[in-house]
């Protein structure tokens, strides 16, 4: 019952059309026969360094159906994916979905480590902490990128001038390849450096943002949305 | 909204089986009964809504109240001829009769199979096109209410794996596609689609169709049936997800329905109630406070306001449970963000009177304000689910408590995360600007914590939305340049451009009335 639906893996190969895991995700994401296709785009997604939280999603409410089709070298993956993802709570929006008896195993208490710095800030420990666990992190590419790219949302959030050595301790880079990085981050993305005073280290100057400088607030409060005002269009015509 | 408590005690509680109490006889049939079924077999064929609704409200909650209250209704067999052996109208009557069963009595389950097949029966002939009736939009929402809370009471009852007899093992092995989540799913998912509810929505933002503004009927001579199942199937889906845990695509199922609107989900209190709960639930656990307060708000409020109409309706008693669960969750999330200028005053009263005091103890993040957390999100959450079907293998085990245990532990760790920075907040009210080493101070921590306090802080205010844009939920906000902290309190401009369409429209209401008016 209820798996009636046209199934598109027979029509695919009927018609020979090709179908995406996005549609397949669209088209029947309660069916357990997409398992092994989910699955293979996880590796997809890591060999290619793309990322569908929909689609990873789905794979673990079919886990949580199936326990027994659980393969928790897939389920680190997708955790990994997530964590790349952040600031995005996707970490947590998997951790609900898997049952506390998989999250026991020692690979997954790591990455909750892992997760828990990120959320806490804690950029050493996490650095520290992922040195330790390499095979874990380094089976996917792009890794410590996203999360460098993460630090500097968190510190553009949190900084107008920000000190050289936190932002070094945040990416996790120093001396030479840290110049490389600024000199990058000056050139593409508007970031400035300013000498420190009284013999204090360098500081970097952080692009605005409504964020972190109150006068590019943008004043949303008395913007009225266009939805609204189409309601009283019948009236004002 | 079905009218029994979602608490499973129902289930547990042994009562006296009827079957063996010597007052019901399934095939007595009351003249009172005969006279209702034969006058709403009638009002169905004539697409009299009106009467319809009349006894589906009124009628058929009077009748049990008065003949079953410790007895099934007369079973289906017994009055099928009264209706010229109706196919789709028995569906009807077998659904309500199961409705009836699961509010009073304890489900066998036998009957829990046996409502699941009927389920199936009556979906595959709203599925097929075949139904050309117009019911009330109370009844289908009843329908999907129902559909979903027997599923979650299913989960409940074969979860508790302990106490089954061998012959209800048996019949676990041997119907194990009942209620299976598979079945579920899919039903509801095939609702949606086959309904093409979401194209019709868009359709009539477009002005090319009427859904809403007629809310949900057919008067073209069709059937509003499948329509509006479809409609409150994008609500079970919601709630189907958040019983599994599944936040995000909880949500992605609502999208079609635009809540911050009047829709025919708000026709029908049952349905408005459910899908503010687990829209508000859901974005306190993807940590958008902001947006969970404005909801529980508005909802709240709404239920304050018209709470006297619903006092002789069924679903009284379930309006005024989700009504203080609803509390409990606001509580918690202003707990977590302070945003009571977000709350309205007379919501604002009731919270206090009914939270006040366990609210001042969460804001001291020890010991005892965790366990106020832990209280009020056990009292306030949806009854979580796990939906595998159990292992039959010796020794048989309890699992019920499962799915609940890891939301609340995951719940509480984030709550854990954010334990410092109510403090970090009460210093940043009262300054405009300081200095780290002077904060750090007053924190009792050095400097490097600090900065990752002062970082957490962004993180946990600053939400990611549906469309990664990044939201601010912080009412305190600050920078930072080199070691000094410069704070930002945001000032609240009154929203005048809300408050002069509301206007516009009054005004055009008043002159709608005054024209109406024929003076002599």
């Amino acid at each position: 019952m209820g798996r009636e639906r046209e199934d598109p893996k027979q029509q695919q190969q009927q018609q020979q059309v090709p179908y995406t895991v996005e549609q397949l995700v669209a088209l029947n994401r309660y069916n357990p026969d997409i398992l092994p296709d989910l699955e293979n785009h996880v590796n997809d997604q890591v060999s290619s360094q793309t990322y569908s939280l929909d689609a990873n999603l789905c794979l673990l409410r079919l886990y949580q159906f199936e326990p027994e089709k659980t393969s928790s070298q897939i389920v680190a993956r997708i955790l990994v994916k997530a964590l790349m993802a952040m600031p995005a709570p996707d970490f947590s929006l998997c951790l609900f979905l898997i049952p506390e008896r998989v999250q026991m195993e020692e690979q997954f208490k790591t990455l909750i480590v892992l997760s828990h710095y990120l959320e806490t800030g804690r950029f050493r420990q996490f650095w520290d902490e992922a040195a330790k666990n390499r095979h874990i992190v380094e089976a996917v590419p792009g890794f410590e990128q996203a999360i460098q790219n993460y630090a500097i949302h968190v510190l553009s959030l949190t900084y107008q001038k920000v000190p050289r050595t936190v932002l070094a301790e945040a990416i996790n880079t120093e001396g030479l390849s840290l110049d490389k990085f600024l000199e990058h981050q000056v050139a593409t993305s508007g970031w400035a450096i300013e000498k420190g005073s009284q013999g204090r280290g360098q500081l970097i100057v952080l692009p605005g943002n409504e964020f972190n400088d109150p006068i590019l607030k943008k004043n949303t409060a008395d913007s009225v949305p266009l939805e609204h005002i189409t309601r009283i269009f019948p009236i004002l015509s | 909204m079905a009218t029994h408590d979602y608490d499973d005690a129902r289930a547990v509680a042994t009562g006296p089986g009827y079957d063996e109490q010597l007052g019901y006889d399934p095939n007595f049939v009351p003249d009172s009964v005969k006279s209702f079924v034969v006058h709403l077999y009638r009002h169905i064929r004539e697409k009299n809504v009106y009467e319809i609704h009349q006894m589906y409200e009124t009628s058929f909650h009077t009748l049990s109240d008065r003949l079953f209250k410790d007895t099934p209704w007369p079973s289906v067999d017994a009055v099928a001829h009264y209706v010229d052996n109706d196919h789709v109208f028995c569906l009807l009557y077998k659904e309500m009769w199961f409705r009836h069963l699961y509010a009073g009595l304890t489900p066998t389950l036998r009957q829990r199979i046996d409502s699941w097949d009927n389920y199936c029966s009556l979906f595959q002939v709203v599925l097929h096109g075949v139904v050309n009736m117009q019911l009330p939009n109370q009844w289908l929402w009843d329908m999907v209410d129902e559909f979903v809370y027997q599923f979650q009471s299913f989960c409940q009852y074969r979860a508790k794996m302990k106490n089954k007899t061998e012959q209800e093992i048996a019949l676990l092995r041997q119907f194990d596609q009942a209620w299976s989540v598979y079945g579920v799913l899919n039903f509801l998912q095939a609702l949606v689609e086959k309904s093409n509810i979401i194209q019709i929505l868009e359709n009539e933002k477009e002005g090319l169709e009427q859904f809403t503004a007629t809310d949900g009927y057919d008067y073209n001579g069709g059937s509003n049936v499948l329509k509006v199942l479809g409609y409150f199937g994008m609500v079970g889906l919601l709630r189907v997800h958040c019983l599994l845990g599944d936040y995000h695509t909880g949500l992605k199922c609502l999208q079609p329905i635009d809540i911050s609107q009047q829709g025919v989900y708000t026709l029908v209190i049952g349905s408005h109630i459910t899908t503010i709960y687990h829209y508000g639930f859901a974005n306190l656990m993807l940590r958008r406070y902001v947006e969970a307060i404005r909801e529980f708000n508005k909802i709240l409020l709404y239920i304050y306001k018209t709470k006297q109409y619903h006092q002789k309706s069924p679903q009284y008693e379930q309006i005024l449970k989700k009504n203080e669960q609803m509390y409990a969750l606001l509580a918690i999330c202003l707990s977590l963000c302070p945003q009571s200028r977000l709350v309205d005053e007379t919501v604002n009263s009731q919270l206090r009177e009914k939270y006040g005091e366990k609210m001042i103890r969460m804001q001291r993040y020890d010991d005892e304000a965790f366990a106020i957390y832990d209280e009020l999100f056990s009292y306030a959450c949806p009854k979580f689910i796990t939906p595998s079907a159990p292992s039959f293998e010796e020794p048989l085990v309890n699992y019920n408590q499962d799915a609940y245990r890891l939301q609340l532990k995951l719940f509480l760790y984030e709550a854990k995360q954010q334990q410092l920075l109510l403090g970090v907040r009460t210093y940043l009210k009262v300054y405009s600007t300081i200095s780290l080493a002077k904060l750090a101070s007053y924190m009792e921590v050095d400097e490097p914590t600090l900065r990752t306090i002062l970082i957490t802080y962004k993180h946990k205010t600053h939400a990611v939305d549906s469309d990664g844009k990044v939201i601010s939920n912080a009412d305190v906000d600050f920078f930072i340049d080199d070691d000094i902290v410069h704070v930002v309190e945001s000032k609240h401009a009154k929203r005048y451009g809300d408050y002069f369409l509301r206007q516009v429209v009054k005004l055009e209401g008043v002159i709608n009335e005054l024209d109406a008016i024929k003076l002599d």
